[in-house]
């Protein structure tokens, strides 16, 4: 039970996977202009991260580890990933077009999110049992909504605010990203 | 911290009152120009509808414009003459534009009809509810606070059941306006048996007549007044000094605790609100007959030579207010307001007339609205959150206002902001706060009736539409018959030919139809007959 | 080598199934999008935007074949309300669709010069205008787009725009101007 929530509080904070680890940093700046489209994004990342976690330890422990062909990991990882992703965009086509048309190229670029590759390689590096596989998944992948939300929070009222021509748009969103990611570093030794 | 109340509602700030007590509140009459202007807005509401003609000659109290649609009130000529002109004049409003107006050019002589437009009840109280909401509707009154909204329909609340308090409001909270001060002074026995009226017909359980206490003079003679008619259910209360107490919803949260609820009305609560003056003009109305032709008007400002409180004559211009004050005493810097320093609203010129909302004429010079600064950045110090008596997040609805989020400022209830001004008061950055306010409140309004106008535009372009392959279908079907008519008969043709088989295929050579074989027929017959009839004849001609 | 494609292949397979059903499973039948689109378009129908009508011209956006700039009575802010709603970049109107409209306008028609022929009826996308053949035409203000569809067909040349006039109910509140950051 500790493991489980060490595990938690590491992806979640202590590792953040975006602010702390620098990876799926692509959709982070893409999608946070608005919050409700972060909301929808975080949903999507989460379904997506979980299921590749899942299957991807699968795949390693049943298909490439037996027949020895560990070799074929990352290209068999980066299928069942995109599997994953497509069958995440149809599911959101069919709930919500809107936010499907609002995502745009960003769903099928979760494929190339690297914190999801990333977590499927490190749940080999860390040879995690499948429990702790998912829930790795699933850790990092509220680490990332979470950060992906309050980063979308603060860039709204950033829209709104008078900042300097210089400034304004990527200058100010990548230096609260920086920011961010002190405040984050701050976290560091709690687990 | 946020929120405590220091007056009975939350926020607010203490001004200097600058008021007009003592001798100098005591009003007089203003004399009756020459010409006076009847704007037919002078109401929330709709338009009034004129009834006179160019040229009419009317009296005092005669009805000039009738009430259009429910929400609406009729407007009433308020002394003798003739009826000049009915054309677009300058009104008191903060676009300057001008609006319809009736102009009366006055006689000199002030003369009425002499007898009452409506029987005068031996005993007010027993008057039934439609026939006391018809007199208020037929006066012409409307609320005298400033708001104008037609008495006869907040009197009207669709569930009387509801009614538990009436509140009279004598809470005069803006600098320098005194002329509800002067009226609970001097007519304080109307007010008090106005409020018992009213009372009783709205079936409310109690009247809590509102005054602030500096206004001792008011308190007194009001509290002597309740002594001497004797109803046990009026309460005069004293409130706090502080702006805005005179706000309906703070004064109703300070008299009774209770909150009209966000985008409600006072009677959702229970609760009905009117102004003292309004009051007195109601029952004055019932007791004499005769509609609301006059107000008073409070002249002040160090812009006048010796601020009053007048009783006016709607419809007299300005100017005349001016000069019955002994006139302006320097134009230099001068703004002129219709209403105080905190809602006033900015008047082009002083030719414009004093309408029913008019309670007051600031004459302002510098010392009196000293003019803003520049603005500087909002430095987020949350001074207008701390002040705002609706509880509302001025900060933030500033920035939304600023960057146009208008949905976000709806959903941080900018409905609900009551346009006092207290926020842009204490602002150390001196920003226009209220400006940012109302004009994201009226983008809102242009933008949902634009979208109600697009959504009718698009309805009737598919009705269209279907219209369109409505009646091309039509014309199909039709052709579509006509071809199958056209077939069937052809068939029926050709069924008829191969029934009967002697009769002659050859198109050249078509057995002729019964009409013609009957001429044939009769031809034939006429021919034989003659032929007879010739070989007889033919003998004797010879002979 | 064969064992390692046979395993790939199969993975693949696998995966290509998964997705096929899931293909079926989660079919989608039109565009609600469309309709989130046409309910922002000001429902002029005047045609500026190249499509003959608001419906065409937000099919077209959906599908991907128009950009959001395209329709002046819309506006400045139509375009901005269009890329928030399609998290795209909003731009300026394009000036080959026209000019964006400062004031609204409603056609009106000159009675003493109308001869009764309908074609303005005809060409009217809101049926706003009342008359028929040999019978006086006459437009009805409130529900003119100011579309100016029915100001070519006339033969007379009888219909004109005019202005919506500003009363004291229409008028609103100017923005306030806004503090610039002044550079220190």
């Amino acid at each position: 039970m500790t493991e489980a929530w060490i595990i938690l509080i590491s992806t979640v904070l202590v590792n953040n996977f975006v602010l702390v680890q620098f990876l799926g940093l692509c959709p982070f700046m893409g999608v946070s202009r608005k919050l409700d489209t972060s909301t929808g994004m975080a949903l999507a990342t989460t379904f997506v991260l979980t299921l590749s976690a899942a299957s991807s330890w699968l795949v390693e422990h049943w298909l490439l580890q037996p027949l020895g062909l560990e070799y074929l990991r990352t290209l068999s990882y980066i299928v069942v990933i995109a599997a994953m992703v497509q069958l995440t965009e149809m599911w959101v086509r069919k709930s919500s077009p809107l936010l499907h048309e609002v995502l745009g190229i960003y769903l099928p670029l979760i494929t190339t999110n690297c914190a999801v590759l990333g977590v499927a390689l490190l749940n080999v590096r860390k040879e995690l049992s499948f429990s702790e596989a998912v829930l790795y998944g699933f850790g990092a992948s509220m680490g990332f909504s979470l950060v992906l939300i309050l980063f979308a929070g603060i860039r709204e009222r950033i829209a709104a605010a008078d900042v300097p021509k210089a400034f304004q748009g990527a200058p100010i969103s990548l230096i609260t990203a920086g920011l961010m990611s002190l405040a984050f570093m701050g976290f560091s030794g709690l687990a | 911290m946020f929120g405590r109340k220091k007056a009975g509602f939350p926020g607010g700030v203490v001004l200097e009152g600058h008021k007009l007590y003592g001798q100098a509140g005591r009003t007089r009459a203003a004399p009756i120009p020459k010409e006076l202007v009847y704007p037919l807005e002078q109401h929330i509401g709709q338009a009034a509808r004129p009834v006179v003609a160019v040229g009419d000659l009317v009296q005092r109290g005669d009805v000039l414009a009738r009430a259009d649609g429910f929400v609406s009130a009729p407007i009433h000529a308020s002394t003798s003459g003739t009826i000049t002109a009915i054309e677009a004049r300058p009104v008191p409003h903060t676009s300057h534009l001008a609006a319809t107006c009736i102009v009366l050019t006055a006689d000199g002589k002030d003369t009425t009809r002499g007898e009452p437009l409506w029987p005068i009840p031996s005993h007010p109280e027993k008057l039934t509810h439609e026939q006391l909401i018809g007199i208020v509707r037929e006066a012409g009154i409307v609320g005298l606070g400033g708001a104008a909204f037609p008495s006869a329909v907040k009197l009207n609340p669709k569930d009387t059941a509801r009614v538990d308090t009436l509140i009279l409001n004598g809470a005069e909270c803006e600098p320098y306006i005194s002329c509800d001060g002067a009226a609970m002074i001097e007519d304080a026995e109307a007010i008090v048996r106005g409020a018992g009226l009213l009372k009783t017909l709205i079936k409310a359980r109690q009247v809590l007549i509102g005054i602030e206490d500096q206004n001792t003079q008011a308190l007194a003679q009001m509290q002597a007044a309740c002594k001497a008619v004797g109803d046990r259910c009026v309460f005069v209360k004293t409130v706090a000094t502080r702006y805005p107490q005179g706000g309906e919803k703070q004064l109703i949260q300070t008299l009774t605790g209770l909150e009209v609820p966000s985008e409600g009305l006072p009677i959702d609560i229970g609760i009905v609100v009117h102004n003292v003056g309004t009051a007195a003009a109601i029952w004055n109305a019932v007791t004499e007959g005769q509609p609301l032709t006059e107000r008073i008007v409070t002249v002040t400002g160090s812009g006048v030579q010796h601020p009053a409180n007048l009783r006016v004559r709607i419809g007299t211009p300005i100017r005349a207010l001016i000069d019955a004050c002994g006139g302006y005493r320097t134009q230099d810097g001068l703004r002129l307001l219709m209403g105080g320093p905190m809602m006033g609203v900015d008047l082009a010129d002083d030719n414009l007339p004093v309408v029913k909302a008019t309670n007051c004429i600031l004459a302002g010079t510098r010392d009196d609205l000293a003019p803003p600064p520049d603005p500087m950045p909002c430095i987020r110090c949350g001074d207008c959150v701390e002040v705002c008596p609706a509880s509302l997040l001025p900060q933030q609805l500033y920035w939304h206002a600023r960057a146009h989020e208008f949905d976000k400022a709806q959903t941080l209830n900018l409905s609900d902001c009551i346009e006092c001004g207290c926020c842009a008061e204490v602002c150390p950055s001196n920003i226009p706060l209220v400006q940012f306010y109302r004009f994201a409140k009226t983008e809102i309004r242009v933008a949902d009736q634009e979208r109600r106008k697009a959504d009718q535009a698009r309805a009737r372009h598919e009705f269209r539409a279907e219209r369109l392959e409505r009646e091309k279908q039509a014309k199909e079907e039709a052709r579509r018959r006509k071809r199958e008519e056209l077939a069937a008969r052809q068939a029926a043709q050709k069924a008829a030919d191969a029934a009967a088989p002697d009769a002659p295929a050859d198109s050249a050579d078509k057995a002729p139809s019964p009409a013609v074989q009957a001429a044939l027929e009769k031809a034939r017959q006429r021919l034989q007959a003659e032929t007879a009839q010739n070989a007889p004849s033919g003998e004797g001609d010879d002979a | 080598m064969l064992l390692s494609l046979l395993a790939f292949g199969g993975l693949a397979a696998v995966i290509g199934i998964a997705l096929g059903v899931a293909a079926v499973r989660f079919r989608v039948e039109g565009n609600p999008l469309v309709d989130q689109i046409d309910a922002i378009l000001p429902q002029t129908q005047c045609g500026q935007c190249s499509y003959p009508g608001c419906r065409p011209y937000a099919e077209a956006i959906a599908s991907g074949d128009a950009d959001i700039n395209q329709c002046p009575p819309g506006g400045e802010d139509g375009v901005i309300a269009l890329a928030e709603l399609l998290g795209r970049d909003a731009k300026p109107i394009n000036p080959e669709n026209g000019v964006a409209q400062e004031k609204p306008v409603v056609a009106f028609i000159d009675e003493s010069w109308c001869i009764g022929c309908t074609l303005c009826i005809q060409a009217c996308p809101v049926d706003a205008i009342v008359g028929a053949n040999k019978l006086m035409h006459t437009v009805i203000a409130a529900e003119c787009t100011g579309c100016k569809l029915c100001l070519p067909p006339c033969p007379v040349d009888c219909i004109e725009l005019h202005e919506i006039p500003q009363t004291t109910k229409t008028w609103t509140w100017p923005e306030p101007t806004v503090t610039p950051v002044k550079a220190a």
